[in-house]
């Protein structure tokens, strides 16, 4: 639960805290599609991008849904679809 | 002993605030506030007052310094105005969700434009959903009685909300009456030092304070404020009471005080000094066997409903003076907020005394005359200029 004043005793505690809810569009990745650029993984401002055994993956608790890897994606790798809520 | 000083309603209030042996005053002057902090500005430097005076270059930073230090574990103390007031609107929300038991006179005063620099209560009426309580005092002894309980509900650990303590600017922040000042012992005694669990500056320790928070947590954090406003209720009352054993003054229960409202079917509703003039006039006509009833409000937030209801259930026509006007509305907020909850009397609205207009002993007893003839739900404006 939130703490009385919503302090958070523990700085740097965010890898705990996740943030990824604000979310309207969520990013799926092909990886058949993937030529492994790493354009994505680059240009995600939340730095939820990662690489896996030589695959990028999307980190869905952090993701944002900005949709700047789509964007970047040179092989349209990347679809948008509207989030389940 | 106790000494009595004659003294005015900001001086009233800076004694508060030096015998509740504040840490922190960070403060910018504004009519009628500032002989309040210049007040403070001397006890700093003369030495009666170990604080540190932040002279800050406005409102807006009196109010984020005073977060500041309390946020760092200080008893915090800052007053303001009117727009001054308005400058920290922002800042007052921060005050209340990080939960920092800051205590802030406020002289209340008309807001711009036009400039007006006289009383009425629209300036602190206009903060009504920031998350301060809000207590109004009738004459400047309980100015510095509502100080010293403001501390004390402040920092309750069930309540950890700011605390704003208003009194009529100039009606009573320039005019002196004489007031007691209890011994500072005693006044420690009673509230007790600050010391903060949930928050303070220890660099061992690191914490985030007002951070993020987002869709997932925001709301509950609106709901903790509504439960310690709910909480403060009886803080309120019990701050009241353990000071009134203490130091023998009492004022009501602490949220109301009633006054003749026993036999009264004619009541009035009011909140300040006004209440002054009000009692005078039932005294003056219970003598020719009139019974004008008063309830005075003296904590408007959190509002205390229920008591304000229980106390009504005698009477019939109840006048709601405001010193404040929602514009577009043509209602005062106390009259918005009371009269929704008595369904059952006759309630008419009396906007009187903005911008620092007279209400005189004959415009009380003309409200008590009029409240029975005029129509539910009315709005009345007293002393308004016709063409
Ligand atoms: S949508 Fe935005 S936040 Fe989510 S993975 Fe793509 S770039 Fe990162
Ligand atoms: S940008 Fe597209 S192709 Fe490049 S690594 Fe990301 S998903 Fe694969």
């Amino acid at each position: 639960m939130v703490n009385t004043g919503t302090i958070i005793y523990e700085p740097g505690s965010s890898a705990k805290n996740k943030t990824g809810s604000w979310r309207v569009f969520k990013p799926v990745l092909d990886q058949d599609k993937c030529v492994k650029c790493e354009n994505c993984y680059i240009f995600c401002p939340e730095g939820c991008i990662q690489e896996k055994d030589g695959k990028f993956e999307i980190d869905y608790d952090y993701c944002k849904g900005c949709l700047i890897c789509e964007k970047e994606c040179p092989v349209k790798a990347i679809k948008a679809e509207r989030e389940e809520k | 002993m106790c000494e009595v000083k004659v003294i005015t309603g900001t001086s009233a209030a800076a004694e508060a605030a030096k015998l509740a042996d504040v840490d922190v005053i960070a403060a910018y002057p504004i009519t009628p506030q500032t002989t309040c902090v210049e007040k403070l500005a001397d006890f700093v430097a003369n030495g009666e007052l170990n604080a540190e005076y932040i002279k800050v270059e406005s409102e807006h930073s009196a109010m984020s310094a005073s977060i500041g230090a309390s946020a760092a574990g200080a008893r915090a103390f800052t007053a303001t105005s009117s727009q001054g007031l308005a400058l920290m609107h922002e800042v007052l929300f921060a005050a209340a969700g990080m939960r920092v038991p800051v205590v802030m006179m406020n002289a209340n005063r008309a807001l711009s434009a036009p400039i007006n620099i006289w009383n009425d209560q629209q300036d602190s009426l206009s903060q009504r959903d920031t998350g301060w309580i809000q207590l109004y005092a009738e004459d400047n002894q309980e100015v510095l009685d509502l100080v010293i309980q403001a501390f004390k509900i402040a920092e309750d650990e069930k309540v950890l909300l700011p605390v704003m303590v208003n009194l009529d600017g100039f009606i009573l922040t320039h005019t002196v009456e004489p007031v007691t000042l209890p011994k500072q012992e005693n006044v420690l005694d009673f509230i007790g030092t600050y010391e903060p669990k949930h928050a303070y500056l220890d660099p061992k320790k690191p914490m985030t304070q007002g951070a993020l928070g987002d869709p997932n947590y925001y709301m509950e954090t609106r709901y903790a404020i509504e439960t310690a406003m709910e909480n403060a209720k009886k803080v309120i009352a019990d701050v009241h009471d353990a000071f009134a054993e203490k130091f023998n003054r009492a004022y009501g229960n602490g949220l109301i005080e009633s006054y003749n409202l026993e036999k009264a079917e004619n009541v009035i509703v009011a909140m300040g000094s006004i209440c002054g003039t009000i009692k005078d006039m039932i005294d003056l006509k219970k003598k020719e066997g009139v019974e004008i009833g008063l309830l005075k409000i003296r904590c408007y937030r959190p509002l205390p409903i229920e008591m304000i209801k229980d106390a009504l259930k005698n009477a019939k026509n109840v006048a709601i003076l405001d010193k404040s006007i929602s514009l577009g509305m043509n209602k005062g907020a106390i009259y918005a907020d009371v009269a929704s909850h008595l369904k059952d009397k006759k309630t008419v609205n009396y906007i009187v005394g903005l911008g620092g207009r007279d209400i005189t002993p004959e415009d009380i007893l003309g409200i008590y005359d009029d409240v029975e003839i005029s129509e539910d739900g009315k709005t009345n404006w007293i002393g308004l200029k016709e063409e």
